[in-house]
């Protein structure tokens, strides 16, 4: 693992200068990890530079003092939908598993979870 | 009956040339046109002209040509046919049909057939509607210009070396080459309205929850909802008529009608209150001559040109005996933060399902966590992945708090905001998008100015209410501007009735350039 670098704040193209450069290679490297991608140096460096800008921007949102307001996480108030609990068809599963990329036994097949592959 | 002023308006928008919707859904019904020439007719077109266009990811002429002869003998055997009977739709690549290929213009899609149909396409094929073919998107639906597609770029049919805008480029640039007279988009963050106002055709995005989202592959699920796109106001409403309401099979779907909004058409907007929105309208002649505005922080980059069509959009309501007044909605100018840490949050959730396991894209690897991240990375094009990374550090530990925790409030803040406005005013007027067209490539370098372009359109996502685009002129280069009117929920009707108004303007030169 290479020691924490900043995020060149003359990176290519997008960003040649003011770009505060608080997200730095590892820990782009951190979230693509959380996220299950992955990216080579030059991506995680282009990346965290406009990952950077974006949340440069977001300063303003960051800045508020909004703690005695509310979070709205959607616009109508939610409430949990259920149907009656009545026998009904489904989805066909053949033409469900016939879009699937590997199937066996009419189940989803998946390489080991565990280990390597025998 | 209700059709009447409808069908009236549609034969003055019939002027620049295109035939509309409801004009073909009568004359099939009536016997005078089939369903089967009209298809043929916008087949035709397609292979003309669609390979310059690049609009859709997939033209369906057979299953069209099925579908059209279907409606053709129901009419024949003197049977009811829908509202759309014989009319040519466009359906976004992002909207499920079942057994027929849907991408979301993503390697990670390519080749996916869907079980099921979305509950919009369901009703679509019930109002007598004709399926042409899957539009072109940005990928997942994430980009303001059709670039980020898999699949190559759409072009503007107006000069087509300018993008269309996206994400729902494909279905504003099938519109407007006449592909086909109706579309459907989705619209998270403006990708209805910012490519209807590129161009130059009328965007609906809708209230949260009108239209079922059962089918529409998933971006963000607090922020999406399919609407509707048409040459003209009319057609818009009546494809929203026949999309809209509620749908057990999406939890967010409104219970209850939609209020029917073709009918009121023709009614007009006089003593209809509407307030220039000072912070996205920078620039305004009316501004300056507001009172009570002074030290209002509105956003940059809205160019001038498109500024000049919004204040003639306020001269051409008022004309018509509407009440325009500035007003203030200071939160305005959060909103693109908010939005691109609140959808980014959102997608990079809803995203985590392809995994290479069920559907979709799979590079195989030795174990099930190395094919996770190789099909993942595989799939997803550069967007996409952005999105994906800005959206789980926004919700990463130590960051949640600072970033997506205070988004969620600003939402609060505008909801309020917009309340407030909405006691004084009923309608809200500015742009769609900052600028016209832009070219190929202009900002595709720049992830942050390509995110700029959803400034005006972000607010409604946010709050989840309605807002239309509709074409008023166009700006120095000659091309469309899209001017918007936003309303409270559940607002359509008044909205579309608005929309009209700016369109008869338009058509009958009292607002053209």
């Amino acid at each position: 693992m290479s020691p924490a670098e900043r995020a060149p704040t003359d990176s290519r193209r997008a960003y040649p200068s003011g770009v505060s450069g608080r997200i730095t290679r590892d820990e782009a490297a951190h979230v693509a990890r959380l996220a299950r991608l992955r990216f080579s140096d030059g991506e995680l460096d282009e990346l965290a530079a406009q990952l950077s800008a974006v949340l440069d921007h977001a300063a303003d949102v960051e800045a508020l003092d909004v703690t005695d307001i509310a979070p709205t996480s959607h616009p109508h108030p939610l409430v949990n939908v259920t149907r009656a609990d009545e026998v009904r068809p489904s989805l066909d599963r053949d033409e469900v598993l016939a879009q699937a990329p590997s199937v066996d036994s009419g189940q989803f097949r998946v390489p080991p979870i565990l280990g390597d592959a025998p | 009956m209700r059709h009447d002023g409808a069908e009236a308006a549609a034969g003055r928008a019939a002027g620049r040339g295109a035939v509309t919707a409801l004009a073909i859904a009568a004359a099939v019904k009536s016997g005078e046109r089939t369903a089967l020439d009209v298809v043929d007719e916008h087949l035709a077109r397609i292979s003309q002209r669609d390979a310059e266009i690049g609009a859709f990811n997939l033209v369906l002429a057979d299953e069209a040509r099925t579908a059209a002869r279907n409606v053709d003998a129901a009419v024949s055997r003197g049977e009811a046919v829908g509202p759309l009977a014989g009319v040519p739709v466009a359906l976004k690549d992002n909207l499920c049909t079942r057994g027929v290929p849907t991408t979301c213009s993503s390697r990670m899609l390519e080749g996916w057939r869907p079980p099921y149909d979305a509950t919009v396409v369901q009703r679509l094929r019930s109002a007598g509607a004709v399926i042409v073919g899957k539009t072109n998107l940005d990928e997942f639906a994430m980009g303001s210009s059709t670039e980020n597609s898999a699949f190559g770029p759409t072009r503007n049919p107006h000069h087509t070396g300018r993008v269309p805008g996206g994400s729902s480029g494909g279905s504003a640039a099938a519109v407007a080459a006449g592909f086909a007279p109706l579309a459907l988009g989705s619209d998270t963050g403006g990708s209805v309205r910012q490519p209807a106002a590129l161009c130059g055709v009328v965007g609906l995005k809708p209230t949260y929850g009108a239209v079922s989202r059962y089918g529409l592959v998933a971006f963000a699920s607090s922020l999406d909802q399919v609407g509707p796109m048409a040459s003209n106001v009319a057609d818009a409403a009546a494809c929203f008529e026949a999309v809209s309401g509620h749908d057990p099979l999406d939890s967010t779907s409104i219970d209850g009608a939609c209020d029917p909004v073709v009918a009121g058409l023709g009614q007009g907007v006089d003593g209809l209150r509407v307030g220039l929105v000072a912070e996205l309208c920078a620039g305004s002649a009316r501004l300056q001559e507001a009172d009570g505005l002074d030290g209002v922080s509105a956003v940059e980059g809205v160019a001038a040109d498109v500024i000049a069509r919004v204040d003639a959009a306020a001269a051409a309501l008022e004309a018509a005996g509407a009440a325009v007044t500035a007003v203030s909605v200071p939160s305005a100018v959060l909103g693109l933060s908010a939005y691109y840490l609140i959808a980014p949050a959102e997608a990079s959730s809803n995203l985590a399902r392809y995994d290479g396991v069920r559907y979709g894209l799979r590079v195989d690897a030795a174990n099930a966590a190395e094919m996770n991240v190789s099909s993942r990375t595989a799939g997803f094009g550069a967007e996409v992945k952005r999105r994906i990374m800005l959206g789980t550090y926004a919700l990463s530990a130590g960051y949640y708090d600072a970033f997506y925790a205070k988004a969620l409030r600003v939402r609060t803040l505008m909801l309020r905001e917009c309340a407030a406005a909405y006691a004084g005013v009923d309608v809200l007027l500015c742009p769609t998008a900052p600028t016209t067209a832009f070219e190929l490539g202009a900002k595709t370098a720049d992830p942050l100015l390509m995110y700029l372009n959803d400034v005006c359109t972000i607010p409604s996502n946010l709050t989840g209410h309605p807002a239309v685009s509709v074409p008023f002129g166009s700006g120095d280069d000659g091309l469309p501007v899209g001017v918007q009117l936003m309303g409270p929920a559940l607002s359509e009707p008044v909205l579309l009735r608005a929309a009209a108004v700016l369109e008869q303007a338009g058509a009958s030169g009292g607002g053209a350039p």
